[in-house]
């Protein structure tokens, strides 16, 4: 199978679960914006907070705001695009992933085409205005090499989410029942990356730089973006290239999916 | 009065048996109880400037919202909208009971049997290793008890109002998610209300959600002294009865145009 052969099967998905989702153009208007507002209540939080305290560890609100949107990009996208996956427990569940072994196609693509939740723009939306605000506030000088890091960065942050996704759905093969517990490393990861990771503990912020690499898909970029040094001391190179990490996840999350679906066994229901 | 208390007791056991779901609820709860703990403690280390509340009295409250996060959290209730979207409601309205108090009941239900299963060992793991302090006194403890009581009762009525709301918009997720980013934030539930500026503030004490988690968890650490608790209890109080009253006004108005879906 032809990678473009893929890629247009992809499309094809996604066309239909887009049209499918426009006949309720009313309703999917109020969903995008409720979404909007329900993940943008999250700021207003930041914001309060900042107006008492002044700043947090010398960190200004509009950098936070830097921080706070490539995160939520990156989540919304994959929440948006990736959706397929949440949906798989459901699917070994209900014996329903026979089916999707028995067409002649990648388990991995028809799964993940097998949703996608425009209503999702919400966050995205909401993450864009943030970091528009933030940099504007911060006279951010964008250069396209900046330009570049910042789509790198979301992008890369996107496939980290959506690799979570899939381990989760890979578990499913062996548990069944979806694991609610995967829930702090996305959710839990979003409200942890908001802000720099310099404010936690070291053996919390390890967890996000080594185990979950979300450090590398906004905490690092940021750095290269805003011309500052790390205090941790991470040196500028691991800025430039670290969301490429995102990706590598990605691929390697695949390869366990695959592992995954060569064990699984039908619930036969 | 007994039928109502078999429909809360028949409910409540079956959410008790969700005991997998509570566990991994806890974990979730922890870590981002963790998580907003350490950003305070990052924020109260940045600045000397004096804050409507102590560093402890903010960790208590943390984990009091993390314990108690699902009387806010839980919005309309999932068996109510699938009998609405499916038309099946059109028996719940032919039983021989008030309907709205059947509702009512199972909204509480909903926001008891969970809560307990995933308040008591949150309690008591965060009192002992994560700074949740025991309450200010013996008395700001009971009126806690009080006005957790109350928060519940208040939550029930603002969801059971939405539940309604279903009858007129069917599938209606739209406006229940509109309303709940502001039950999160005015409740409390996103950061404590006292760090809101003060031009907010009349506002926010104004509004019904502060019941529902803001006014319990500042009558235990004592951020509101016994002695200020009444004005509290009694905003709480008024809110739910106007609430109950709304709800039963929608519900009869919502009866009489009902159009059964489904066939």
């Amino acid at each position: 199978m032809s990678m473009f052969d893929s890629m247009r099967l992809y499309g094809r998905y996604l066309a239909i679960s887009i049209r499918s989702q426009m006949q309720y153009r009313a309703s999917f208007l109020m969903m995008a914006f409720g979404n909007f507002l329900i993940t943008a209540i999250e700021f207003v939080g930041i914001w309060a907070l900042f107006a008492r305290f002044g700043s947090l560890r010398a960190w200004t609100l509009p950098e936070v705001a830097l921080f706070y949107g490539i995160i939520n990009i990156a989540f919304g996208l994959s929440e948006g695009l990736a959706r397929g996956f949440d949906l798989c427990a459901g699917m070994v569940k209900r014996g329903e992933f026979d089916r999707v072994l028995l067409r002649p196609r990648s388990t991995f693509l028809q799964v993940l085409g097998a949703d996608c939740q425009l209503m999702r723009a919400g966050r995205v939306v909401q993450g864009l205005v943030v970091l528009a605000w933030g940099s504007a506030a911060l006279d951010v000088v964008w250069s396209p090499a900046r330009i570049l890091l910042l789509v790198g960065a979301m992008a890369g942050g996107a496939c980290l989410f959506c690799g979570l996704r899939v381990l989760e759905a890979t578990l499913a093969f062996w548990t069944v029942e979806s694991i609610e517990l995967m829930n702090i490393l996305t959710y839990g990861g979003v409200e942890t990356a908001q802000y720099p990771l310099t404010i936690y503990r070291p053996w919390f912020r390890r967890l996000f730089t080594f185990v979950v690499p979300l450090a590398c898909i906004n905490y690092f970029p940021a750095h290269a973006i805003l011309g500052r040094a790390d205090v941790l001391g991470s040196p500028a190179v691991v800025h430039w290239i670290s969301p490429v990490v995102g990706v590598l996840f990605l691929l390697v999350t695949i390869e366990v999916w695959r592992f995954g679906v060569r064990h699984y066994t039908s619930t036969g229901s | 009065m007994s039928a109502y208390w078999a429909i809360f007791s028949a409910r409540f056991r079956t959410l008790l048996q969700y005991r997998v779901a509570a566990l991994a609820g806890l974990g979730t709860q922890i870590f981002f109880g963790l998580v907003r703990v350490m950003i305070f403690c990052a924020f109260y280390q940045s600045s000397t400037t004096a804050q409507p509340m102590t560093y402890e009295q903010v960790v208590t409250y943390i984990w009091l919202g993390q314990s108690m996060l699902l009387i806010v959290m839980y919005g309309v209730d999932a068996d109510v909208r699938a009998m609405i979207a499916s038309g099946t409601v059109a028996y719940e309205m032919l039983r021989p009971m008030d309907l709205y108090a059947l509702w009512y009941t199972r909204a509480v239900a909903l926001r008891t049997a969970p809560v307990i299963m995933r308040a008591a060992p949150m309690l008591v793991l965060a009192s002992l290793f994560m700074g949740l302090q025991p309450p200010a006194s013996f008395a700001s403890g009971c009126l806690w008890v009080v006005a957790t009581l109350g928060s519940v009762l208040l939550a029930s009525a603002l969801a059971t109002v939405m539940t309604i709301s279903l009858l007129w918009t069917i599938a209606g997720d739209g406006i229940v998610r509109l309303l709940y980013s502001a039950v999160f934030i005015f409740s409390g539930s996103i950061i404590p209300l006292p760090f809101f500026p003060a031009w907010m503030q009349p506002v926010l004490n104004l509004l019904p959600f502060r019941g529902m988690a803001d006014v319990p968890f500042r009558l235990y650490t004592g951020n509101i002294p016994p002695g200020e608790a009444a004005p509290a209890l009694v905003h709480q109080f008024l809110w739910t009865v106007a609430l109950v009253c709304l709800g039963r006004w929608l519900l009869a108005r919502g009866a009489r145009r009902l159009v059964v879906q489904g066939g």
